[in-house]
């Protein structure tokens, strides 16, 4: 901890290596604002929906672009990886999966089932 | 508050690279935090290359071989040497562990050695622990009864009631897992950490305990304990292989359980 003294703060991100659950950690936390800025794109699309077919049609255009198209890919994997990871996170609330190995696997089943959902969604849409 | 960055009296500057031993077959170089306080200057990354043919095997072993035969200022806690006082806590090769049981071959490639990571630096590899130690006061870590003591025995414990205790009271209180904590970087002044929550807990579930009411009153706080979002670096990082996130996780269920 930093208090008012001129001693020098020792290195924490500078040296620290994250293990998985970590970095899973961070992302969970990274998706969750990618989440919430995303949802003004959903917002966005209604309001230009009850304000008629022109300006329906203008939000139709940029959300159906390449780069509307990737950016709504990359915000329902946000989506999927926050669902599962929240799931994760409901479990370890119940008391269960605190050992490392369980931690490793559930890290890696929440990528996996968040990659495969995301596509299915994809295929579907 | 989140400061990702170190501050300008904290950036760690190039240091010294002392010469490779002769003759040295199998040579490993230890790249060692130095911070000099009397020296007014920034900390500093020295050089130590070490022949292993010529040295034993744990961490520990390099590091007195340091001080001994190349700098004697080289400065770092240690004393049992075999795990058990929890002084030589440093952070080595980017996870936080005691250099005595760490092996060095464990490590490939060159081995970083620094302190405990986001503390305040006293000199070298010591950090300061005033604030830790506090924290751990705070929660009343000794057994608190209200009934009187039995006249003619110890409060007496059933082996099951025992085995409770299992996992929690091998903590030694080295602090390697509280700094592993990006949590307690950014909240430590508020934030307990997890060796102070396993220590809770560990009174907590204590059969002989009769203050549990007033110890979770005592957690019921939006820093204290809810500051855990189970990064796992705690139980990741254990040198004991203990695991402070399970303990954690029981004091929140125990929170909630209470109410119903």
């Amino acid at each position: 901890m930093k208090t008012t003294s001129n001693r020098p703060l020792s290195p924490h991100l500078q040296v620290y290596k994250m293990p998985l659950p970590a970095v899973l950690s961070v992302l969970h936390r990274g998706t969750g604002i990618v989440l919430s800025i995303g949802s003004l794109l959903v917002v966005y699309w209604l309001t230009a929906l009850a304000a008629g077919p022109e300006a329906y049609a203008t939000a139709s255009g940029i959300l159906g672009s390449f780069l509307g198209k990737l950016v709504l890919f990359g915000w329902t994997w946000a989506l999927f990886y926050h669902l599962c990871n929240g799931v994760r996170h409901l479990l370890w609330d119940t008391g269960f999966g605190f050992d490392i190995p369980t931690t490793y696997l559930t890290g890696k089943v929440v990528l996996g089932a968040s990659a495969v959902l995301t596509l299915l969604l994809w295929l579907v849409a | 508050m989140a400061e990702f960055k170190l501050p300008a009296n904290s950036i760690i500057k190039d240091g010294k690279t002392w010469p490779t031993p002769t003759g040295a077959s199998r040579v490993k170089n230890f790249k060692i935090y130095r911070y000099d306080p009397d020296s007014g200057q920034n900390p500093r990354w020295d050089t130590f290359p070490i022949d292993l043919d010529d040295c034993a095997p744990m961490v520990l072993d390099a590091l007195l071989k340091i001080k001994n035969e190349i700098d004697p200022t080289l400065t770092f806690r240690r004393s049992c040497r075999e795990g058990i006082c929890g002084s030589c806590a440093m952070n080595i090769g980017g996870s936080n562990t005691l250099a005595c049981i760490k092996a060095i071959e464990d490590i490939p490639g060159d081995i970083t050695i620094s302190p405990l990571p986001h503390m305040e630096v006293v000199k070298d590899l010591v950090p300061d622990l005033t604030h830790f130690y506090a924290q751990y006061a705070s929660i009343k870590p000794w057994m608190q009864t209200s009934t009187p003591a039995p006249q003619d025995r110890e409060r007496l414990q059933s082996p099951e009631d025992r085995k409770k205790l299992d996992g929690l009271y091998e903590c030694i209180l080295c602090a390697s897992c509280s700094t592993s904590c990006p949590s307690y970087w950014w909240n430590g002044d508020r934030y307990l950490g997890p060796a102070v929550l396993l220590q809770a807990y560990r009174w907590v579930i204590d059969s002989r305990d009769e203050a549990t009411g007033e110890r979770l009153d005592n957690l019921e706080d939006p820093f204290k304990l809810y500051r855990c979002h189970t990064i796992m670096n705690c139980t990741n990082t254990c040198p004991k292989g203990l695991n402070p996130a399970q303990a954690i996780g029981q004091l929140k269920k125990m929170m909630v359980e209470r109410l119903y």
